[in-house]
C-alpha cells in the first residue's frame, strides 16, 4: 500500500494560496460537470487545477480546495494522499516518472532509471519510480510532465534530458523511427486504407 | 489471420485524422440515429447476439450486462460509466483508441447509453493520460458541436450527455466499484458486491461500468450486425480483439485481430516474433500482469481467448501479451509485478493490504535464493489465503502471478535456493 507523505522539514511554509481568475473559471467548469450538490467528484480535477498553478500541493492549497467545493478539509487531504500523481513538496521544473513495471523492466528500464537518476537535481529534474503508465508496447517509457517519452534507452533519454536542460521541449513520442504503437519498419495490418 | 475490412479500430496507429471529419470518412456517427431508433431492447438484445465479452479483462457478456439495468427510469437517474483508467501492466490498447479513433468511443456512449436508458455518460481517464483525455475532450466538443451529443442527439429524440473525468494515479480505481467512489470525489477503495451497480452505483443510482473497447465497438456491430461480429473467432468467444504485445519481441505492438488466434500467430505475424527466434521464448503472460504466466510448451499451441486460456488455468485478461525470452529472470519478473501489487493494494482488506507485502517480500528473497525450500509452500499457502478473501480481485490478482510461477518454474526456484544453500556452505 502506498500513502503518499512528505517529510515536514522538505516542505516550505506557504502562507496563502487563492486561484488566478482563469483557474476558478476552469473549478467551475469542472464541477458543473457534476449533478447539483454532487461537486466533490471534481475534487481530483481541481486539485489538479492547483497543482498546475503552483507546481506543488501545499496545504493551503488544499484548504482553499476544500472551501470551493464545500468538502471538509481531511476529505481534501486523504484524496492527495491516496492518488499518487498530487505533489505533496516541491519538485523540479520537469517531472521525470520513470516506469520500472515488468514490460518496461524487460526492455530495459534500469538503465533509463539510472540516467533518470544522475540527472536529478531537484531543481530542473525531480525523478519518480512509478508503476506502468500503460503504454507497454513502447516501453521504457518516461513521463515527463504532460508528456510519454517512448522506446527509451540510455542513449536517447540522456538526449531527451539535454534538450530540456538547453530549454527546448523535444518531441514526445517514440524516440526510435515508428509510428506511435504501430510495429517497427512497417505495418502489418491497415495498409489497404 | 483478421482481413482489414474487418477491423473496427481502422485508424488504431494514428495515421489518419482522429477529428470529427476523418472519423465520419471512415465510418463513424453514419446514420446514428438509425441505430437509435432500433430502440432500447432491440440493441441489447443485438448485443447479446453478438456474444461481445467485456474487453477489460474479466469477459462478462456486454449485452448481459446492460440488461441488468432497471427497464424504467423512475426517481433516480440511469448513467453510463466508461471505464478508462487503462492501468493493467502491459495493456495500453484505450489509450489507442481515445487518441486515435475517440469519435467510436463517444458514438459509442450515446448507443450504449441510450441502451440502458441513461442520459449522461462520464469517462474515468487515468491521471497520466492527459494527452489521450484533451483528444477525447476535443472529440465531445465537436460531436456537441454537431449536434451528435447533448439535446435531442443525433435528431434521434435523446438528450445524452458526455464528461471526461480524469483520475490521479491509483490502479485500483480501474476495479468498478473504487471508480465510482474516486468519481464521486472519494479515496478509491472497492465497495462491498451486492448491492451491485446496476442497482446502486454512482451517487446510488443504477449505474453500468463497460470497458473503453466494449463501448467502442458497440456502434460497429449494430451497423453491421451481431452475425458478422459472432462470425469471427471462436463459439463462446467471438469477434475482433486489440491485443498489445510487449517484452521481449522484435517489433513490440497493438493489433487488432480475431479472437482465438494462436499466441504464436500473432507473436510472428504482428510483433516480429520473439527475440533470438521461437526457440529462445521462456514464458509468455497472455493477460496483462493479473494473470499466471504460460511456459513455451504451452504457448507453442494455445489459442487467445477466454475459454482456451481459462483451460490452461491463466485468462485472455486484457489480452495484453508480455513475452521473456530466455535470457529474463524470471522469478525476478513475477517479482516486480508482486511489488506492483504491493504499491498498489488500496489498504481496505487485511488479507491484501498485509498479504501484498508479505509476498512481495518472500518473493524478493526467491529471486536470490534466500529461502528454505518449505517456504516456495508457504508462499503458496500464502497466496491461496489472500485470494478469494478480499472485497475486490485485486488480492486474487497478486496472488495468481506468484501461483503461476511455482505452477511451472518451481524448478528454478529450487534450483536458487540450492545454489545459494551449497554457495554459503563452501564459504
Amino acid at each position: 500500500m502506498s500513502m503518499i507523505t512528505a517529510d515536514p522539514k522538505d516542505v516550505p511554509h506557504v502562507e496563502h494560496f487563492a486561484f488566478t481568475p482563469d483557474n476558478l473559471a476552469k473549478a467551475e467548469a469542472l464541477m458543473a460537470n457534476y449533478p447539483p450538490g454532487r461537486q466533490a467528484s471534481a475534487v481530483i480535477g481541481v486539485l489538479d487545477l492547483a497543482q498546475r498553478q503552483q507546481g506543488w500541493l501545499p496545504r493551503v492549497a488544499m484548504n482553499e480546495v476544500a472551501k470551493l467545493l464545500d468538502m471538509a478539509p481531511i476529505r481534501v487531504y486523504e484524496i492527495a494522499t491516496f492518488y499518487t500523481m498530487f505533489q505533496l513538496k516541491p519538485r523540479g521544473k520537469y517531472l521525470l516518472q520513470v516506469c520500472t513495471t515488468t514490460p518496461c523492466w524487460l526492455r530495459g528500464s534500469d538503465a533509463v532509471m539510472k540516467a533518470c537518476q544522475h540527472a536529478a537535481d531537484g531543481e530542473t529534474f525531480s525523478v519518480q519510480e512509478v508503476e506502468c503508465l500503460g503504454g507497454c508496447v513502447n516501453a521504457p517509457v518516461v513521463q515527463i510532465n504532460d508528456d510519454f517519452y517512448e522506446d527509451l534507452d540510455e542513449a536517447s533519454i540522456n538526449k531527451v534530458l539535454d534538450a530540456f536542460r538547453r530549454g527546448e521541449t523535444p518531441k514526445a513520442g517514440p524516440q526510435v523511427d515508428r509510428q506511435t504503437s504501430a510495429p517497427e519498419g512497417g505495418l502489418t495490418t491497415l495498409r489497404s486504407e | 489471420m483478421l482481413a482489414d475490412k474487418d477491423r473496427i479500430f481502422t485508424n488504431l496507429y494514428g495515421v489518419h485524422d482522429w477529428r470529427l471529419a476523418g472519423a465520419r470518412a471512415r465510418g463513424a456517427w453514419d446514420n446514428t440515429k438509425a441505430l437509435i431508433e432500433r430502440g432500447h431492447d432491440a440493441i441489447i438484445e443485438e448485443m447479446k447476439k453478438s456474444g461481445l465479452r467485456g474487453r477489460g479483462g474479466a469477459g462478462f457478456p456486454t449485452g448481459l450486462k446492460w440488461s441488468f439495468m432497471p427497464k424504467e427510469v423512475k426517481d433516480r437517474p440511469h448513467y453510463l460509466i466508461v471505464n478508462a483508467d487503462e492501468s493493467e501492466p502491459g495493456t495500453c490498447k484505450d489509450r489507442d483508441i481515445m487518441r486515435h479513433d475517440p469519435h467510436l468511443l463517444v458514438e459509442g456512449c450515446l448507443v450504449a447509453g441510450f441502451a440502458m436508458r441513461a442520459h449522461a455518460g462520464y469517462i474515468y481517464v487515468r491521471g497520466e493520460f492527459y494527452n489521450e483525455a484533451q483528444n477525447l475532450m476535443a472529440a465531445i466538443r465537436e460531436a456537441y458541436d454537431a449536434g451528435l451529443l447533448g439535446k435531442n442527439a443525433c435528431g434521434s429524440g435523446w438528450d445524452f450527455d458526455l464528461y471526461v473525468h480524469r483520475g490521479a494515479g491509483a490502479y485500483i480505481c480501474g476495479e468498478e466499484t473504487a471508480l465510482l467512489e474516486s468519481l464521486e470525489g472519494k479515496k478509491g477503495m472497492p465497495r462491498l458486491k451486492p448491492p451491485f451497480p446496476a442497482g446502486s452505483g454512482l451517487y446510488g443510482c443504477p449505474s453500468t461500468v463497460n470497458n473503453v473497447e466494449s463501448i467502442a465497438v458497440a456502434p460497429t456491430i449494430l451497423r453491421r450486425g451481431a452475425a458478422w461480429f459472432a462470425g469471427i473467432g471462436r463459439p463462446n468467444n467471438t469477434g475482433t480483439k486489440l491485443f498489445c504485445i510487449s517484452g521481449h519481441v522484435n517489433k513490440p505492438c497493438n493489433v487488432e485481430e480475431e479472437m482465438g488466434i494462436p499466441l504464436r500467430e500473432v507473436i510472428e505475424r504482428h510483433a516480429g516474433g520473439v527475440r533470438g527466434g521461437w526457440d529462445n521464448l521462456l514464458a509468455v503472460i497472455p493477460g496483462g500482469a493479473s494473470v499466471p504466466l504460460l511456459p513455451k510448451s504451452i504457448c507453442d499451441t494455445v489459442l487467445m481467448d477466454f475459454d482456451s486460456l481459462r483451460d490452461q488455468k491463466t485468462g485472455l485478461g486484457t489480452a495484453a501479451v508480455i513475452v521473456m525470452d530466455k535470457s529474463t529472470d524470471v522469478v525476478k519478473a513475477i517479482a516486480r509485478l508482486s511489488q506492483f501489487y504491493k504499491h498498489e493494494s488500496c489498504g481496505q482488506c487485511t488479507p491484501c493490504r498485509e498479504g501484498t507485502g508479505w509476498m512481495w517480500r518472500v518473493m524478493e528473497r526467491m529471486v536470490l535464493g534466500n529461502a528454505r525450500i518449505e517456504e516456495i509452500d508457504a508462499l503458496e499457502d500464502v497466496t491461496r489465503q489472500v485470494e478469494g478473501h478480499t472485497i475486490c480481485a485485486l488480492g486474487d490478482a497478486a496472488a495468481w502471478p506468484i501461483q503461476g510461477l511455482i505452477r511451472h518454474f518451481r524448478p528454478e526456484m529450487e534450483r536458487r535456493i540450492r545454489a545459494r544453500t551449497e554457495k554459503l556452505a563452501a564459504e
